[in-house]
């Protein structure tokens, strides 16, 4: 077992706990709008640690290339997931109210659909 | 036909494209690499983006010092919201506040909405490019002082982006016009040109 070997099994464990930090956070945060903050952040960075522990511990270029894909991937389209989730939660009371210290958008979602 | 428009980004669009067919493969050859320059080519005739048009360009070193800024601000706000996720205590709080953007670019604006739902505890609910806004929900933003602080963040990272010259790039109009067909482009972020709408 080489340096490699233990770094990568460390980055997917830790990567691990992040992914399922973000699920405990999918049951217990409030509204659906602070959900979209644990399917997108630790979610995002625990795939990422997944991924690239395991590109250390595979280390074949095959392989390899494929995770940086899923990894790239996965960092541009949560943020999209998570703006159109969070989008229509706010427009169909996804959120609540009395969990907010200001709202600038309150009133305003008629004005801003377009069509 | 009005604006410059550059080759470039489409000899991009191409380079880019198939050197993510060249990776879906995992190894190098020139049948990977012919393939996929055909399939770029194909993929791009039958679903054209928008043209593009950039004076200037864009700063690699500048575009560079945001995926650093974003990697670390990823890395702090994916614990923060893991804590905030287990932690005991009564349900967080939270806040939804409007952002401008400092120009009416629209990868900037694009930029600022993908690097806002991955860094500072926030995520983009609504978007208006007509009026230069975004609103994010701040998770965990309480009080005024931790809102002051997601301003500071995200003035930070309009203005790392303005720096590395992403401002410059912009949909040449008449062809933006043309691909929405029908809808005014300008009222949604450029990757969700087919959102439904729904209504409260």
């Amino acid at each position: 077992m080489t340096a490699l070997d233990v770094v990568g099994a460390v980055l997917v464990v830790l990567g691990a706990l992040l992914a399922l930090a973000a699920a405990i956070g999918l049951l217990r945060l409030p509204d659906v709008l602070s959900r979209m903050h644990a399917a997108t952040k630790p979610q995002t960075a625990g795939l990422v640690l997944v991924v690239v522990g395991t590109a250390l511990l595979l280390r074949s270029s095959a392989d390899v290339w494929m995770l940086v894909l899923v990894g790239a991937f996965q960092l541009v389209t949560a943020p999209v997931t998570a703006h159109l989730v969070g989008r229509l939660a706010y427009r169909s009371g996804g959120v609540r109210p009395d969990l907010l210290h200001r709202d600038d958008l309150a009133g305003r979602t008629d004005r801003s659909s377009p069509g | 036909m009005s604006g410059r428009r550059l080759p470039r980004p489409r000899l991009l669009r191409v380079a880019w494209l198939t050197l993510v067919w060249v990776l879906l493969w995992g190894t190098f050859s020139w049948a990977n690499l012919l393939g996929g320059i055909v399939v770029a080519l194909a993929v791009l005739l039958l679903f054209p983006l928008p043209a593009v048009s950039s004076d200037g360009g864009l700063r690699p070193l500048g575009l560079l010092r945001v995926v650093l800024d974003v990697a670390r601000d990823l890395a702090v706000s994916s614990v923060q919201v893991a804590w905030q996720s287990v932690r005991p205590g009564p349900p967080i709080r939270s806040s939804i506040v409007a952002v401008e953007v400092p120009d009416d670019s629209e990868l900037l604006m694009a930029l600022l909405v993908e690097c806002l739902s991955l860094v500072p505890g926030s995520v983009v609910v609504e978007a208006s490019a007509a009026e230069r806004t975004l609103w994010a929900h701040v998770l965990g933003a309480g009080d005024d002082a931790a809102l002051a602080r997601f301003r500071r963040q995200v003035d930070r990272l309009a203005a790392d982006l303005v720096a590395a010259g992403v401002d410059r790039v912009r949909v040449v109009p008449d062809h933006a016009t043309r691909v929405a067909a029908g809808s005014d482009p300008r009222d949604d972020p450029p990757e969700d040109p087919d959102t439904p709408e729904v209504r409260p």
